[in-house]
């Protein structure tokens, strides 16, 4: 009988089931060559992985990962295929003979390395028992939010976000500067059908999409109290407005979104982040250290029972400090997502203007 | 057996990080070498997302001390591994690594956007994203005579 | 009351389960495009009600029950409507389905023969 883990239970059972799985997926973008297929296959590989990471522990991660997997990373692979090309060239084995050798040896060398991490789920790892454990030990002290993700990714770590924050703006004008801000020319309006093949989608598209939007906020607000966040709840916008542009057209959106409101409003939430760390220093503290975002005078007269923890009137900063923040987030990565699509689609519908002409 | 079993996640993640390589390496497409650089992404967040597991723990969502949430979650452990590990009463995993994880999906979405961008123009420009036929037309072009300026 | 709950959602869960099974053997057993899709999106909504379900008479009245609901009327929003969207989108391209011994020769354009006398 094969000797069993002290720890196997349920959990671990299911885990390796998911990760035999996310294997055979991954396995299967290796063999393929049909671009099409790689691509449905990737977003499948996201979605088993979002599974995995509920498994995990890691509600705010799988939020993100299947939105941001299964929904932008398929949108704008699409894109890009429209664009190029919709199967890759056959290689020859001889060519794939040194990379397998190479990826066998690394591989090996990351797997006997990897024996000397600690077993899965052990709670007495120097991260889960010292590091991680003076976090969760000191959020409800400083901070005093539900969700310590959120905490440590807000307040604790905040000008880590505020990198990120930044590096998906850049990333976002990087696009721009490549593909453009939408279509060159300016686009027709759609034919005016009434009673076409499209209906269903389309009725319950304008049903979704403003539950979509709703979510969204819902996920942002409740970022503090349950999983969620800015990241996410950005995500999940820019998912609904996609969805508006793929039904309706891209005309519609682009008079709804127009492409400045969006880059405004991705600078806007960098500033906003930035800018609340600014206010923070203007009042005598570091950048980003949310004890100091209201000025003494303003802070004594709110009543401490609001909070409903009359000994800790300082987590009122930390909690305004972290909704702002979150906020400029959303702004920020909901227009960068918004962005991109419009660079990849005004790419399509030119070119696709150009094949009409020829 | 029962090493390798708890010791599983680390050699998928380095098998498919090893898969994601390969994709790099092996295809000309560049399309394709970019969802393999994906797959390398992600397959390192699953490494951290492995190693913050605690057995028996819950996500890192404040419960409170005396809810019958907290009584339940404690009902299934020993309680001597909670009063060891857990904090007021409840075990959770450890938060940091989900924190990094969270950022590095929604940067690498980002930077695929980026490349993905690169390739549309490439192929604009050379009209193949395949590496050997670009690096074939690339040096087509540089022999042949360019504007006199 | 509670314990008699929670078996008869796990059955139910169970069952669900193994009508989404049945849906993956469908999409890989049947031979047509509109075919596989009838397979897929039946089952995959059923399915997921069925477990949904269950899920509900596990987590008996609460607040999860409600978000429960709420992702079941999601799925039989969103999952019939992309199953249309699919069928919708090969027929507009000129899939051609296949019905019993003869095959319909184009689908974008009006026939010109009568049903039946058509080469396949």
């Amino acid at each position: 009988m094969i000797a069993l883990p002290p720890s196997f239970d349920a959990n671990l059972a299911i885990d390796i089931v998911l990760l035999v799985m996310l294997l055979v997926v991954a396995g299967a973008i290796v063999r393929t060559r049909n671009l099409l297929a790689a691509i449905i296959l990737f977003g499948i590989y996201s979605l088993v992985s979002a599974v995995w990471l509920v498994v995990m522990d890691a509600p705010d991660v799988a939020f993100t990962e299947a939105v941001v997997g299964a929904g932008i990373s398929t949108i704008v692979l699409l894109g890009a295929i429209l664009l190029t090309r919709g199967e890759a060239e056959k290689t020859d084995w001889r060519r794939l003979a040194a990379p397998a050798l190479l990826c066998v040896a690394v591989g090996g060398l990351l797997v006997y390395a990897a024996m000397g991490l600690p077993a899965l789920g052990d709670a007495a790892s120097p991260a889960n028992a010292h590091v991680g454990r003076a976090y969760l030990e000191a959020t409800p002290r400083d901070i005093g939010i539900p969700n310590m993700v959120t905490a440590v990714l807000a307040s604790y770590r905040g000008f880590d976000t505020l990198g990120e924050t930044a590096v998906i703006f850049a990333a976002g004008i990087g696009v721009a500067l490549m593909l453009g801000f939408g279509p060159r020319a300016s686009l027709a309006p759609p034919p005016a059908v009434i009673g076409d093949h499209h209906v269903v989608l389309r009725v319950s598209a304008k049903f979704l999409i403003p539950l979509i939007a709703l979510f969204a906020f819902y996920v942002q607000f409740h970022g503090d109290l349950g999983a969620g966040g800015g990241f996410q709840a950005g995500v999940i916008m820019a998912a609904a407005i996609i969805l508006h542009a793929l039904v309706f057209g891209l005309r519609e959106t682009m008079a709804a979104v127009p492409p400045r409101v969006a880059r405004g409003a991705a600078s806007f939430g960098v500033l906003l982040y930035a800018g609340v760390g600014v206010a923070c220093m203007v009042n005598g503290g570091g950048f980003l250290d949310y004890d100091f975002l209201f000025p003494p005078a303003i802070e004594k007269q709110i009543p401490g029972w609001l909070l409903g923890d009359p000994d800790h009137a300082h987590h009122w900063g930390q909690h305004f400090g972290i909704m702002l923040i979150e906020l400029g987030v959303l702004l920020t990565v909901a227009a960068t997502m918004v962005t991109i699509f419009y660079g990849f689609a005004g790419r399509t519908v030119d070119a696709a203007r150009q094949e009409a002409k020829r | 057996m029962s090493f390798i079993l708890s010791h599983f996640n680390y050699i998928a993640v380095a098998t498919l990080m090893m898969a994601g390589l390969f994709i790099v390496f092996s295809s000309g497409n560049l399309i394709k070498r970019m969802i393999g650089l994906a797959i390398f992404q992600t397959s390192t967040g699953l490494l951290y997302i492995s190693l913050a597991k605690v057995s028996g723990g819950t996500a890192a969502i404040a419960v409170e001390p005396a809810s019958a949430e907290a009584r339940d979650l404690a009902s299934r452990l020993d309680p001597a591994y909670v009063a060891q590990h857990g904090i007021d009463g409840v075990v959770y995993s450890n938060p940091l690594p989900h924190v990094l994880i969270l950022t590095a999906i929604v940067v690498g979405v980002a930077t695929l956007a980026v490349g993905l961008a690169i390739a549309v123009r490439v192929r604009e420009a050379f009209g193949s994203v395949e590496a050997d036929e670009i690096e074939v037309l690339s040096r087509i072009e540089s022999t042949q005579p360019g504007p006199q300026t | 009351m509670g314990d008699v709950l929670s078996w008869a959602g796990g059955g139910l869960v169970i069952v669900g389960v193994a009508l989404s099974v049945l849906g993956a053997v469908g999409v890989l057993r049947f031979p047509d495009f509109y075919t596989r899709i009838h397979a897929a999106s039946i089952t995959d909504t059923g399915g997921a009600s069925l477990v949904l379900l269950g899920l509900c008479l596990i987590a008996g009245l609460s607040l999860v029950t409600l978000k429960l609901v709420f992702v079941w009327v999601f799925v039989m929003l969103t999952t019939p409507v992309a199953a249309n969207a699919l069928a919708n989108a090969a027929f507009s391209s000129g899939h051609k389905p296949r019905i019993g011994a003869f095959q319909i020769v184009r689908t974008d354009e009006r026939r010109k023969t009568p049903r039946g006398t058509d080469q396949p």
